[in-house]
């Protein structure tokens, strides 16, 4: 083997019912080393189950999914090895100061006194978490818990991390805190496969994604491919007589129309470049536009797009 | 290269040094547990123990009578009730780690198998013994007054310690048995139950026929007996070989009940 690197995740034909419940059906998925993939679907597609069954703790029904190059049926200590995990629930000792779950992080982690002490310091730091260090747990904030979880998955410089919904529950500040620190680790070199129900999150943060549901993947492919899928993306024009909605509708014979409410939709991203050019046609044309909204696609669309019926919410993941 | 031994045992002295923290940092359960045996050892002595002390034959009450003869026949089977009682404790420990999130953290790591197990048993074992020592402390101070010579105590401490690992590992099996903290502090509740239906706080021979059968065979007894015979001199006979069977039994069993269901676990 010499240019062709292996995949950092190699999953084919995988397949898991619990009892008459198929949850997963014929999965295929291959992340390439230093990328990452992104798991997009809704609550009860499979997600969790995709990441329990990489990440060694449930078995597969039937299936080959091979991790690093280990297979995790047959080598799971060393797919458990390479890997780290940061679940939907906080793996975090409550009883315990944030810098003893570290401490226990490094000691399971073999680091030794000076290695792990001098991790400890770095990810504490690298989490703003330093003030916080010796407070116990139970007294962190939902975005302090995550990101003490994150650094915790860390502490043994794992080449695959498995990110199951990392930022559900936060709120926009610890959310764009947690995509920080999601970009730094990609730049360190390790692979990433991150589940999430936000089409902005998968999109920020993620080089390929697929789009799962009901355990089938249904899309695959780059941010901009699957973009490109979507017809949801529009600008919403609405006029104050039918007079200048049919003018409009002159200009924009590909947008959709509703003469009672008068309003014309626009497909387009909602980039300033076309926001531009759009308003150049309504401007050159003389007609009056009483109230414009973008409306960018949301996974709702990505759905419907691929499988063409809405998102069906389940009880849980 | 270091062994797989190696690893499972610092493995299991890490989480063994985590558990212990984690006692440390909640000790009003400890207290709690270590809290009903005392109280009964009060009760026993200060409210039955004047009559009950009287029903009793010279050498079964270690040569004393009345009162201070009961107490020197009740407080072995208070020091087994101690076990019973701590070890709700650790069914209780190891439910909440198993419903808590840190469980699938460990199980996706490359720890060595045995160690998160080992590490509570470990942990419950040293949080019994310091159970043990302070109920024996308060026996003491009551006025019991046991005969063994260092020989005799040495055998005492190993049986209380053979017995608290059968009785912890049996909790442990509990505690992964367990779907909830609260079912896992509730089963093991019988097991403060069965030093009443032994010869812990009455002969057998006063029961009446049934209860008399139980209490004989069931594990609380021969335990009871021969914990009895080291400290305070009573006759042991056979009691010592079927404790010791009893107790092998138990922890052999209990353990690999343990194992498998801690290899079984779904994630929640």
């Amino acid at each position: 083997m010499s240019a062709a690197r292996e995949p950092a995740i190699r999953v084919s034909g995988l397949s898991k019912s619990f009892g008459q419940t198929t949850v997963l059906d014929d999965v295929d998925l291959t992340v390439a080393e230093g990328t990452v993939f992104a798991l997009l679907g809704p609550n009860g597609a499979g997600k969790t189950t995709i990441v329990r069954i990489l990440s060694t703790l449930i078995p597969a029904d039937t299936g080959e999914v091979q991790v690093a190059g280990h297979d995790v049926a047959s080598h799971p200590d060393g797919v458990r090895s390479v890997i780290g995990v940061t679940g939907q629930f906080a793996a975090v000792d409550e009883l315990m100061t944030g810098e003893e779950n570290l401490r226990l992080m490094a000691d399971l982690h073999h680091l030794g006194r000076v290695m792990g002490a001098a991790r400890i310091a770095e990810l504490l730091d690298r989490f703003e978490l330093v003030d916080a260090a010796r407070r116990p747990v139970s007294t962190y904030s939902g975005g302090m818990h995550r990101r003490l979880d994150l650094a915790m998955t860390l502490v043994g410089s794992p080449q695959v991390i498995f990110l199951d919904e990392p930022t559900t529950g936060l709120d926009p500040r610890s959310r764009r805190t947690m995509w920080g620190s999601i970009r730094d680790l990609v730049s360190d070199g390790v692979t990433i496969l991150l589940t999430t129900q936000y089409l902005d999150e998968a999109d920020h943060l993620a080089d390929r994604i697929a789009v799962l549901d009901r355990g089938r993947i249904v899309a695959e492919g780059s941010p901009e491919e699957l973009k490109r899928r979507i017809p949801g993306g529009h600008v919403r024009l609405r006029f104050a007589t039918p007079e200048a909605l049919l003018a409009a509708a002159d200009l924009f014979e590909g947008g959709s129309r509703d003469d009672e409410k008068l309003v014309i939709q626009v497909p387009g991203d909602g980039g300033v470049a076309s926001l531009r050019r759009l308003l150049d046609r309504l401007d050159d044309a003389e007609v009056e536009v009483e109230h414009l909204s973008i409306h960018t696609p949301d996974l709702d669309d990505v759905f419907f797009a691929v499988t063409g019926r809405p998102v069906a919410q389940k009880a849980s993941a | 290269m270091i062994s797989s031994l190696a690893y499972t045992v610092i493995d299991s002295r890490t989480l063994l040094r985590r558990n212990l923290r984690r006692l440390r940092r909640y000790p009003s359960m400890t207290l709690i547990l270590i809290g009903m045996p005392i109280v009964f050892l009060l009760l026993f002595v200060y409210v039955f123990g004047g009559q009950l002390g009287h029903g009793l034959s010279n050498p079964l009450a270690g040569g004393h009578a009345g009162r201070d003869g009961y107490l020197n026949y009740v407080t072995p089977g208070i020091l087994l009730m101690t076990i019973a009682a701590t070890v709700q404790g650790t069914a209780i420990v190891v439910a909440m780690d198993m419903t808590g999130g840190i469980i699938d953290r460990f199980r996706t790591m490359a720890i060595a198998r045995a160690a998160v197990l080992t590490g509570h048993v470990l942990a419950s074992l040293i949080q019994t013994l310091a159970s043990i020592a302070i109920v024996l402390g308060v026996a003491i101070a009551l006025g019991f007054r046991p005969t063994a010579d260092p020989l005799d105590w040495l055998a005492a401490i190993g049986l209380l310690a053979l017995f608290a690992f059968a009785l912890i590992w049996l909790a442990t099996a509990l505690g992964l048995a367990a779907k909830s903290v609260e079912t896992a502090s509730n089963t093991p509740m019988i097991l403060t139950l069965l030093p009443f239906l032994s010869s812990s706080f009455v002969p057998t021979t006063t029961m009446p026929e049934g209860l008399r059968q139980f209490a004989a065979y069931q594990p609380f007894t021969p335990v009871t007996e021969t914990l009895r015979g080291l400290l305070t001199g009573t006759h042991i006979g056979p009691h010592a070989i079927v404790a010791i069977a009893w107790s092998v039994g138990i922890a052999a069993a209990s353990y690999l009940w343990a194992r498998r269901l801690y290899n079984q676990r779904q994630p929640r």
